[in-house]
């Protein structure tokens, strides 16, 4: 370092300590700037938005493969036990990839108050998350329930004919979540 | 030197407050580094305390002392009091002792702020120490605070949130300071690349702290909002997605294992010149690789979460990417060794604890070379090879490489020779200890063992019985490391300037003990460049 005067310095410092606050603050927002960024690195890279399987996706007719079948495997999970029953009716169904299927859920209703519930899906594989159409479901909108109330809620699907070879077996996967407040922010 | 003896000469008549206020109000570097060692120094052995309830309880199968809430409660606590209240402030303490010293500077740069950044940790971490007491007991989700679970702990939860914020705004403003100060402050003829590596690695580290602290915040406020105002960052009821906070929190996490280890290259780099009374080998690219630590340590997060799931690709980067990592290391531990070959090397307590340092911390960078290997992974995620692993590097690797440089600066600091027969003891006792303590831990983990549990199945019986003995002699041994520093303070042997014949660095340019403003005028240019022969 070259000797500088001290009002220099004071200059100086006063400087490079505003540029690290910047720095800091900065990586503050990153932070919160991971959220979204994390969602245009799954778009990009194909892996897909998680959120994209709450919505309805618009299928175009096709010609289903009537020589293949695909197994979909159906789960119901509830975050906590006791206040909900929760389940497909059936385990699971063969299906041909391009040809419209329905299947029902059924929720009882066991909080004792009348809630709202929303369903969350996941699709696993990963990799069949994309190839996997949902074009009415019961987790695209909150679902309000009465005290005690039991009711059977469809869901309708098509595996997209283009699901890779090496996939035969497709599980989809709902998390049943008693939160009101929460599904108003969702809206 | 008798130059600057007698420019110092004066300084006994300084202006400094005495009694509680010449801390209160401290803004002198010496002053305020104290405080961060004595800080850190207290929650050491708090945090060792709970260490020591952990393994109390897993000495033998079975629930025997403390109810399993408990338990995880001294689990999280330990591992947030070790990190940020006892590596952490040990290594901000150290680098205001040093650093000002080191490269030619009557002082901090941002005094005042370092009062203020050392003054924020007692708040923070009585507010963590504070959850003891509260409805819920204190946090006991693991100090990852992964959600849901974080977001179901009780009263705690908002105390723990603001506990880190304190703790990151101190460890910010701490960095920054260390950063205005190696790059504005040096004295007149010192570069960059003359100064020791203790600057360096400090330099490099501050950066890394001010690039991921502020992500830590951003995490823990998520979670805040999450629990109290209804957003759903990170709760899949919402919308959110719980995963999102692991890769948050490990963008945060893996520099910040880093900011532990860092320093321990600067005070190891330090020390293993000055004890094989050799130059340090390949200065230049000591530097080099540490930046390539710093960097990569942003591109490597992932790895902590191979078992969530993530496609194959990303497995293969960040498994590669995390291997990568091995090559600067290697680089640096090759220096080390060759600095020492064919030096006359003799086995001082510093050196003792940098050797050891040397040889442990590589051990502990091995294990995590299997923890890179993503098939091998999936079998030792978060078992207790995982906690013998990360244990390696933090307590033979940080922990001792802080103890190495408070026994080598001590006489500088104090005036005063440390009792070298007690603090050989003091490293005997810790080094057998601290790997009859996590050695076994690797078994354990081998065998499939999880961690964080109260209880375990009876073949864990035998191992986890040696680990518990081998923590209560490390834990205890540590008390020796107390009485040494006081005694030597208190009443050890009056020291010379430059007590150990091979330093070199303007630390030594310095009387002892030194004076309390470091250098009011800075060292002549000789001086500098006789001190740079790393």
């Amino acid at each position: 370092m070259a000797a500088v005067s001290e009002d220099t310095r004071e200059r100086r410092n006063r400087r490079l300590t505003h540029q690290l606050l910047g720095m800091a603050v900065g990586a503050f927002a990153f932070g919160f700037a991971l959220i979204p960024l994390y969602d245009v690195l799954c778009e990009v890279t194909g892996v897909g938005n998680p959120k994209d399987l709450l919505k309805a996706s618009t299928v175009t007719v096709e010609t289903p493969d009537e020589n293949r079948l695909v197994t979909v495997e159906f789960i119901a999970e509830l975050p906590t036990v006791g206040s909900w029953t929760f389940k497909p009716v059936v385990a699971e169904m063969k299906v041909h990839p391009g040809r419209l299927y329905e299947i029902d859920y059924v929720a009882h209703n066991l909080t004792g108050r009348d809630t709202v519930a929303q369903a969350v899906p996941t699709v696993s594989p990963g990799k069949a998350t994309a190839f996997f159409r949902k074009t009415e479901c019961f987790c695209f909108v909150p679902q309000n329930f009465a005290r005690d109330e039991t009711r059977t809620m469809p869901v309708r699907f098509v595996v997209d004919p283009a699901l890779p070879k090496t996939l035969d077996r497709i599980t989809l996967s709902y998390t049943f979540y008693d939160n009101s407040t929460r599904v108003a922010a969702l809206n | 030197m008798a130059n600057s003896t007698t420019a110092h000469a004066h300084d006994d008549h300084d202006h400094k407050p005495h009694g509680i206020k010449r801390w209160l109000y401290a803004t002198n570097h010496k002053d305020i580094g104290t405080m961060y060692l004595v800080f850190a120094c207290a929650m050491f052995f708090m945090g060792g305390a709970m260490a020591l309830v952990i393994r109390a309880e897993l000495f033998q199968p079975g629930l025997q002392f403390v109810d399993p809430g408990f338990f995880n409660s001294m689990t999280t606590m330990h591992a947030l009091l070790m990190i940020f209240g006892a590596v952490m402030p040990a290594w901000t303490g150290l680098a205001n002792w040093m650093v000002p010293m080191q490269v030619g500077a009557p002082d901090m740069a941002l005094p005042r702020l370092n009062n203020f950044s050392f003054w924020l940790l007692p708040f923070a971490f009585t507010l963590l120490l504070l959850t003891l007491f509260v409805p819920g007991g204190a946090p006991a989700g693991g100090w990852t605070l992964y959600p849901p679970l974080s977001l179901q702990a009780g009263d705690s939860f908002p105390l723990t949130i603001f506990a880190i914020h304190l703790m990151g705004i101190s460890s910010i403003l701490g960095a920054i300071n260390v950063v205005v100060t190696i790059l504005n402050m040096r004295a007149p003829g010192m570069g960059l690349l003359n100064m020791p590596l203790f600057c360096w690695t400090w330099l490099i580290t501050a950066y890394l702290l001010i690039a991921v602290m502020p992500v830590l915040a951003g995490a823990v406020t998520m979670l805040l909002t999450d629990h109290f105002f209804g957003t759903s960052f990170f709760t899949a009821s919402g919308g959110g997605d719980p995963v999102m906070f692991q890769h948050i929190f490990w963008f945060f996490g893996h520099p910040e294992v880093y900011i532990l280890i860092l320093p321990a290259f600067g005070v190891v780099s330090e020390i293993i010149p000055t004890f094989a009374r050799k130059p340090l080998f390949g200065y230049e690219s000591m530097v080099y690789a540490t930046a390539s630590i710093a960097f990569l340590s942003f591109i490597v997060w992932a790895h902590h979460m191979f078992t969530v799931g993530m496609p194959l690709a990303g497995q293969l980067f960040f498994m590669l990417s995390t291997m990568l990592i091995a090559v600067p290391t290697g680089v640096k531990v090759f220096n080390w060794c060759a600095t020492m070959w064919k030096g006359s090397i003799s086995f001082e307590t510093p050196m003792l604890f940098a050797l050891a340092f040397l040889f442990l911390f590589t051990l502990g960078g091995f294990s995590g070379l299997m923890l890179a290997i993503v098939p091998a992974d999936f079998q030792y995620h978060d078992s207790y090879f995982v906690v013998a692993h990360f244990h390696y590097v933090l307590v033979p690797g940080a922990v001792f490489a802080i103890m190495a440089g408070v026994y080598y600066w001590l006489p500088k600091w104090s005036g005063r020779m440390y009792n070298e027969k007690v603090g050989k003891l003091h490293f005997w006792l810790s080094t057998i200890g601290v790997n009859v303590l996590f050695f076994p831990q690797h078994f354990l983990g081998l065998a499939g063992m999880p961690r964080r549990i109260p209880d375990y199945s009876t073949q864990f019986a035998d191992w986890n019985m040696v680990s518990s003995i081998g923590a209560f002699i490390f834990g205890f041994s540590q008390l020796l490391f107390v009485y040494v520093v006081w005694n030597a303070v208190r009443s050890g042997e009056k020291a010379p300037a430059r007590p150990w014949e091979g330093a070199h660095g303007l630390e030594w340019e310095l009387p002892t003990p030194a004076p309390y403003h470091s250098w009011d005028t800075p060292p002549p240019r000789n001086v500098i460049t006789q001190g740079a022969m790393h």
